[in-house]
C-alpha cells in the first residue's frame, strides 16, 4: 500500500476549493490551510507568456525529513505511507518545519505543528480525500501506487510527470501532470 | 521559489519556473461519490438536508451536513443535480461562511434621528419594522398610487417580493441581472433563434470538439457544471480558442490565444464570418434549411477579411483564418459560448448578434457539440386570485425607447426615480431584496440623486452591504442554509426540479424573504393572495402538481422528470424558429422593422487617451459579485484584488510588484482605496485588469472593509445599448496615481 496524488496542471483552474474543502472537513482554522494555490507564470507578453496552476501539500515523502528531524516523535509515517502529526506528542519546536523543503507544515494556533493528513480517516473508509473529492475540474486524483489499477497509477503511466525538488532526495508523492 | 503559503494564496501574483501546458490530456476522471461522503456522515452522527446554493446564480443543489450538536459542518455537491455533478465550486463549499460571517445583520433596523440630530439606525422588532414599510407603501400609493415604486431584486428572495407588488398592483421590477449583465445576450440571441440563452447556458461543451471564448474568463467565472464540463472537453483533445486582452486562466488552457485589443471584437467576429463564408467552411445544408438572409449577409461581410480586422484588433490576421478553420473543422460540434456578463460597449446585442450567426454558419444550433435546446418542467405557481391590472408598469416608460428590453430596465427605473422625470411616472419609493446595486450599477452620481427623491428605501439583505446604508427600514434576511424558498426549475439538457430547505433554525433576528413578503402583504390588506400558512404548504402543493411531494424532496433533494424531449435536432428535422420568418434569422427583420441594424457592424469605440488605459474588470473564481468578500472562509482565499499590469506600462510609472497604488479615470475619478500593483506578463501593455467586488467601503463588513479597489465608481462612461437598455461599462479608462491623494472630505466610516 502506498497512497499518492497526482495533479493535473492543464486541467486546474486555481479555483481554490481543495482549500476551502480541506478547511472544512479538517477543521482547519480561518487563516490556517493545509493545502494552497501556486500560480507559475514564465515567458513574455504575448508570444510566449504561459500560465499553470498547482494545488500543493504535504508531499507525504518516501524519505521524510520531518519524521528524522523530530524530538519527540510526534511526526510519524502510518500504512500506506501518510505522514502524521501526533498533536498531543508534539512540543511545537518547528524542527520539522525547517526540514520540510515544501513549506508543507505550520504551527497550530493550539500550539502544535499541523499539516495534511491525506484525509488518513476518510481514506480508512475507502473514500478519496476532501480536496479530491470536491475538485470540480477533476485535477487531483488519489490511489494505491501499489495497484496499478488505482486512478493514480493509471494518470502516472500515460501521462509525462514532475515532482518538486526532486534534488532534495525525498522522494515526494505528489505528482504533477503536465 | 520560496515564500510563505499564505502569500502563495492571497497573491496569487509569482512569477515562475512552470512545465509547458499541453493542450489535452488523458487523466483520470474521478467522481465525487454521495454514498461515500454519506458514509462519513454516518461514521459521525451527521444528519443531511438538500439545498441548492445561493451564492451564486448557478444554485448547485447540494447536502448540508450536521453534527449532533446541530452545528453546520459542511456542504457538499448532490451526485444527481446536473448543476453540481457532486460538486460544488469553492463558493458552495464555503457557503457555510455566509452562515457563520460574524456581521451579518441581526435585528431589522430603521432609520431615526436622535437627540442631537444626527441619523442613525435603530434597531426594532419586526411588528414595527413592517408596520413602518406597510404604512409608507399605503401612503404612497395613496399620494400617486401604487405603481410609483420599483422593486429591484436578485436570486431567490425576488421571486416572493415580485408576488407581493404584484398583488399590491405594481409590476416595476428590474434586475443588476439583466441591465448590467446578461441582457444583451438575451436579445441578440432572441432576434436569431427565437429563444434566449437562458442559464445554464445551452452550449454542450462536454461534447464539443472546438469551444471558443470572447473576453468570457471560464474558470476565473466559476460557473460549476460549466467549469466541469470545459475539464472533460480538455480530456475530450477539444480544440480552444479564446479572445481576451488578458492571459485568462482559460486563456492559459487554449489552442489559440488571441490577445485583442479591447472593444474591436466585433470586427473579428465580422473577419470570422467572412472566411467562414468566403471560403466556403459554413454549413450550407443546415443555413439552407433553416436560415434567412444569408444573401444579405454574404454581401455585408464581404469586405471584412482577417486583413482589415487585424488592422482594427491588432491580431495576425494568419491567426483569425486560422481559427475559422478550427472551428469550421469541428462543426457543427463546435461552439462560440455566448458568454454572461455582456453589457460592454453599448453595442452589445449587434456583438452577440454576431456570435449567434456564427453559431448558426457553423450549424451548431441545436446540435451535439454545438448548443443543446434545454428542456424544463415548470413547477406551477400556487393558486391565488389574479392580481390587480396597474394602471403603468415599466413597459410604459421602456419600451419606446429600447423597444427589445424583455424585463425591466434598473437603469431606466433609476431615471425615473429622479425629480425631474414626469410626474405621472415618476418612482417615488425602492424595495430592494438581494442586490447592494450601488455597486453593480454605475453612475453613482444619478443613483444619489434619484436616492433623494425617494420617500421610502427598503433594503432586505442578509449583509451590512452598502445598500443598507442608504435605506430608510433595513430587514435581515436568513441566508439560504436556513430557509425555505421556492424550487429551481430552470432548463437543462434533463428537466430537474431542485429544492431547498432550511438546515438549520436562523440564527440572529432574522427572516426568510416569504415570511417577509407575506407578513407586509397582510399588513397591506392583502391577505387574499396568501391563502396558506408558510412555505411547506406551498412547496407540498406544488411539487404534488409534479408527482413529488415535500416529503420526498427533503429525502431526494433534486427530481428529474423526464420530458422525453428531444435536445437535438433530428436529422432533416423540420424546426420552426420562434421568429418573424419561422427560421434562424442571420438576418433580423424584427430589427429591420423597428429601425435597429438588420445585420451587426462595427463601430469604433472610445480609445484610450495617453497616459490612460483600457480598464478591464473580471471575476475571481472564489467570489461572487460584491456579496462575498467577506465571507470568512472566502475572505481567507482571497481578501484582495490587485491592479493588473505589463511589465512594460509599469517600467514607464516607476510601478512593481507590489507598489500601492490608487486608479484615476478617464473623468477624474479616483479610487476610494489604494491596493498593489501585480505587475505581469498575462495582459496587453494597454490595458489594466481589476478583479470585481472588492474596495468595500461600509466598515461594517469588518474583512472586506478598505480592501481593494473598487471598480464601479470608476465606471462613469456608460454606453447604453439602444435596442435593450444595458449599460456598456467597458469604454473607461485609468491612470495610476503613485501617492495617496488629496481628498477635500475624510472617507465617512
Amino acid at each position: 500500500m502506498r497512497y499518492a496524488m497526482a495533479m493535473d496542471t492543464r486541467k486546474c483552474v486555481g479555483c481554490g476549493d481543495c482549500v476551502v474543502a480541506c478547511q472544512t472537513e479538517n477543521d482547519v482554522p480561518i487563516g490556517y490551510c493545509r493545502d494552497w494555490i501556486v500560480e507559475a507564470v514564465q515567458g513574455t507578453y504575448p508570444d510566449t507568456v504561459e500560465m499553470h496552476f498547482k494545488s500543493e501539500r504535504c508531499n507525504h515523502c518516501d524519505n521524510t525529513p520531518c519524521v528524522r528531524t523530530c524530538p519527540t516523535g510526534a511526526s510519524h509515517v502510518i500504512e500506506g505511507g501518510i505522514v502524521k502529526v501526533t498533536p498531543n506528542e508534539c512540543i511545537g519546536c518547528g524542527a520539522c518545519i525547517v526540514s520540510c523543503p515544501y513549506n508543507a507544515r505550520f504551527v497550530h494556533p493550539e500550539g502544535y505543528i499541523d499539516k495534511c493528513t491525506f484525509c488518513d480517516h476518510r481514506v480508512a473508509l475507502g473514500q478519496d480525500t476532501a480536496c479530491v473529492a470536491v475538485c470540480p475540474t477533476d485535477a487531483l486524483i488519489f490511489g494505491d501506487l501499489d495497484d496499478a489499477k488505482s486512478p493514480v497509477s493509471i494518470a502516472l503511466k500515460n501521462n509525462d510527470w514532475y515532482v518538486l525538488a526532486p534534488e532534495a532526495g525525498t522522494k515526494p508523492q505528489l505528482y504533477f501532470l503536465k | 521559489m520560496k515564500t510563505t503559503r499564505r502569500e502563495f494564496i492571497k497573491i496569487s501574483g509569482m512569477t515562475a519556473a512552470g512545465a509547458a501546458i499541453a493542450g489535452t490530456v488523458l487523466g483520470q476522471v474521478q467522481k465525487a461519490s454521495e454514498s461515500v461522503n454519506e458514509n462519513a456522515a454516518e461514521e459521525h452522527e451527521w444528519t443531511r438536508t438538500p439545498t441548492y446554493c445561493e451564492i451564486c446564480f448557478w444554485k448547485c443543489a447540494g447536502w448540508v451536513y450536521k453534527n449532533k450538536e446541530g452545528q453546520i459542518k459542511k456542504i457538499i455537491g448532490n451526485v444527481n443535480d446536473h448543476h453540481a455533478r457532486g460538486k460544488l465550486c469553492p463558493r458552495g463549499t464555503g457557503g457555510i461562511g455566509a452562515y457563520y460571517d460574524e456581521d451579518r445583520l441581526k435585528k431589522p433596523l430603521i432609520r431615526k434621528v436622535n437627540e442631537e440630530g444626527k441619523q442613525e439606525f435603530v434597531e426594532v422588532e419586526w411588528e414595527e419594522a413592517i408596520d413602518f414599510i406597510a404604512k409608507k407603501m399605503k401612503g404612497i400609493k395613496k399620494k400617486y398610487g401604487a405603481e410609483h415604486l420599483a422593486l429591484f431584486i436578485h436570486g431567490a428572495p425576488g421571486k416572493h417580493f415580485e408576488h407581493l407588488f404584484a398583488a399590491f398592483g405594481n409590476e416595476n421590477h428590474a434586475e443588476p441581472a439583466y441591465a448590467q449583465c446578461a441582457g444583451p445576450r438575451e436579445a441578440g440571441f432572441f432576434a436569431t433563434f427565437g429563444v434566449g440563452v437562458g442559464s445554464p447556458e445551452p452550449a454542450d461543451m462536454q461534447n464539443s470538439k472546438c469551444i471558443i471564448f470572447i473576453g468570457n474568463h471560464i474558470g476565473e467565472n466559476m460557473h460549476n457544471s460549466f467549469v466541469q464540463e470545459v475539464s472533460l472537453a480538455i480530456d475530450n483533445g477539444a480544440k480552444i480558442i479564446v479572445a481576451d486582452p488578458r492571459l485568462s486562466t482559460i486563456a492559459a488552457k487554449a489552442t489559440h490565444w488571441l490577445p485583442i485589443k479591447p472593444a474591436t471584437d466585433m470586427a473579428l467576429l465580422l473577419a470570422w464570418m467572412h472566411v467562414l463564408i468566403y471560403d466556403n467552411l459554413y454549413d450550407k445544408e443546415y443555413i439552407d434549411r433553416y436560415a434567412f438572409g444569408f444573401d444579405q449577409l454574404k454581401d455585408h461581410v464581404k469586405n471584412f477579411t482577417p486583413e482589415w480586422a487585424s488592422g482594427i484588433t491588432t491580431l495576425d490576421p494568419e491567426l483569425i483564418r486560422k481559427s475559422a478553420y478550427e472551428m469550421a473543422a469541428a462543426a457543427p460540434s463546435a461552439v462560440i459560448h455566448p458568454g454572461r456578463h455582456t453589457t460592454w460597449y453599448g453595442d452589445d446585442t449587434q456583438r452577440l448578434r454576431a456570435i449567434a450567426i456564427i453559431n448558426a454558419l457553423l450549424g451548431a444550433w441545436g446540435r451535439r457539440g454545438g448548443m443543446y435546446i434545454g428542456v424544463r418542467k415548470k413547477v406551477p405557481n400556487f393558486p391565488t386570485i389574479k392580481y390587480p391590472h396597474p394602471h403603468w408598469s415599466w413597459k410604459d416608460i421602456t419600451k419606446d425607447k429600447y423597444k427589445n428590453a424583455a424585463v425591466g430596465i434598473t437603469n431606466v427605473l433609476l431615471d425615473a426615480s429622479l425629480p425631474d422625470y414626469p410626474k405621472e411616472h415618476q418612482i417615488k419609493g425602492w424595495f430592494i431584496a438581494g442586490t447592494s446595486f450601488i455597486n453593480s450599477i454605475p453612475d453613482r452620481k444619478k443613483i444619489f440623486k434619484a436616492m433623494e427623491n425617494q420617500e421610502l428605501i427598503v433594503v432586505v439583505d442578509t449583509m451590512p452591504m452598502e445598500m443598507t446604508g442608504y435605506a430608510d427600514v433595513v430587514l435581515p434576511e436568513t441566508t439560504y442554509l436556513e430557509r425555505y424558498d421556492y424550487a429551481r426549475d430552470g432548463k437543462n439538457r434533463v428537466a430537474q426540479v431542485a429544492f431547498r430547505m432550511p438546515a438549520t433554525e436562523p440564527l440572529y433576528d432574522s427572516k426568510p424573504a416569504w415570511w417577509i413578503a407575506r407578513k407586509l402583504g397582510m399588513k397591506l390588506g392583502l391577505n387574499n393572495y396568501y391563502p396558506w400558512r408558510d412555505m411547506e404548504e406551498v412547496l407540498d402543493w406544488q411539487f404534488k402538481q409534479i408527482g413529488s411531494s415535500l416529503e420526498e424532496m427533503k429525502q431526494i433533494g433534486v427530481k428529474t422528470v423526464d420530458s422525453g424531449e428531444d435536445i437535438y435536432l433530428r436529422e432533416g428535422e423540420d424546426y420552426e424558429f420562434n421568429t418573424n420568418t419561422g427560421k434562424i434569422e442571420l438576418y433580423s427583420t424584427d430589427f429591420a422593422e423597428k429601425g435597429y441594424n438588420p445585420l451587426p457592424t462595427y463601430t469604433k469605440h472610445e480609445e484610450a487617451p495617453p497616459g490612460y488605459y483600457y480598464f478591464v474588470y473580471g471575476r475571481a473564481p472564489m467570489h461572487t459579485f460584491g456579496r462575498t468578500q467577506n465571507n470568512p472562509n472566502l475572505n481567507d482565499l482571497m481578501d484582495t484584488n490587485t491592479v493588473w499590469i505589463n511589465p512594460k506600462t509599469a517600467k514607464l510609472w516607476g510601478i512593481e510588484n507590489g507598489t500601492e497604488i490608487w486608479l484615476q479615470n478617464q473623468d477624474g475619478i479616483v479610487s476610494e482605496f489604494s491596493t498593489k500593483a501585480r505587475v505581469t506578463e498575462r495582459i496587453r501593455p494597454d490595458s489594466v485588469y481589476l478583479v470585481h467586488g472588492f474596495g468595500h467601503n461600509r466598515n461594517l463588513l469588518k474583512k472586506a472593509f478598505g480592501k481593494g479597489i473598487n471598480d464601479v465608481p470608476l465606471i462613469t462612461n456608460i454606453k447604453v445599448d439602444p435596442i435593450m437598455g444595458g449599460t456598456g461599462m467597458r469604454n473607461n479608462f485609468v491612470t495610476f496615481l503613485l501617492e495617496k491623494p488629496v481628498k477635500e472630505e475624510e472617507v465617512e466610516s
